[in-house]
């Protein structure tokens, strides 16, 4: 096997490994948010794999940064006990979600399977370069509605977490 | 490099963790983080598509690059939003399980 190769199922092992840890943690939600980040960052080494190398960076630094840092703060500011909550599901959910979820998996699977191999790549693809140009003129519409979404959840998120309503 | 299918493969695995995290837990911000995760599995595909049809010089293709950029910014804001809603919650319940919060439930 190549360098990316084992890079590759060596990220891929530590994403999937660090996301069931994050749902099977029950005791504390901090450990819970420390598996994100480590999924986060396993996915954006695959983003450089993948040569992407702008969304990598990206990813890091919204998700790594930004978003778990918003969770771990929320998890800290409620001070939340891990006794706070009853048993988790019934079995009868659980064994649902479970099945729901093999089912998917095979299915999806079997979908995408049989791909034909990855063409090789034209010069600066993935690039601040390349991205920014594709950004800032054939998406430049989106680029203002991500804006003025960005501006409607600061608002909400205000008004949601106010004490009270004047 | 590795072939695509184990890159869609990776992506299927882990938006399934994320439905079972989504189905199973019991507490909001784990069930939020879940749905990052699934966000996550999305953008992972949309990059290995991408990564399989690049473009040609001078007309390079990078529809999927930035399309996972505007997922990030979507999950940023519901996250915000999310966050939001968990606090304002803990705030008139002093609890974050979702068994709680059963008003509207049929």
């Amino acid at each position: 096997m190549t360098v990316p190769a084992v890079l590759f199922y060596a990220f891929a092992a530590l994403a999937v490994l660090s996301a069931i840890g994050m749902v099977v943690q029950v005791r504390n939600t901090v450990a819970s948010a420390m598996s994100l980040v480590i999924t986060m960052v396993a996915l954006a080494g695959i983003y450089v794999l993948l040569e992407a190398h702008l969304v990598a960076v990206i990813q890091i630094m919204v998700y790594g940064g930004a978003i778990v840092v918003l969770f771990l703060f929320v998890v800290m500011l409620l001070n939340l006990r891990s006794d706070d909550f009853g048993p988790a599901r019934q079995r009868l959910v659980r064994l649902a979600a479970a099945a729901i979820g093999v089912f998917a998996l095979t299915w999806m699977l079997r979908l995408f399977s049989g791909l034909p191999e990855a063409p090789p790549l034209p010069e600066g693809f993935g690039g601040y370069r390349e991205v920014g140009i594709a950004l800032y003129t054939d998406y430049v519409l989106l680029v203002e509605v991500a804006s003025l979404l960005l501006t409607a959840a600061i608002v909400g998120a205000l008004i949601l977490a106010k004490r009270k309503i004047d | 490099m590795v072939p695509l299918d184990h890159v869609i493969g990776l992506s299927a695995v882990l938006f399934t963790i994320g439905v079972v995290g989504v189905a199973t837990r019991r507490n909001l911000i784990v069930m939020l983080m879940s749905i990052e995760l699934m966000l996550n599995a999305v953008n992972l595909a949309f990059i290995g598509f991408n990564r399989m049809w690049p473009g040609e010089p001078g007309a390079i293709a990078l529809d999927g690059q930035v399309f996972v950029l505007m997922v990030i910014a979507v999950a940023a804001a519901e996250v915000a939003v999310g966050l939001g809603i968990v606090i304002s919650m803990f705030r008139n319940r002093d609890s974050v399980d979702v068994e709680v919060v059963s008003l509207l439930r049929w």
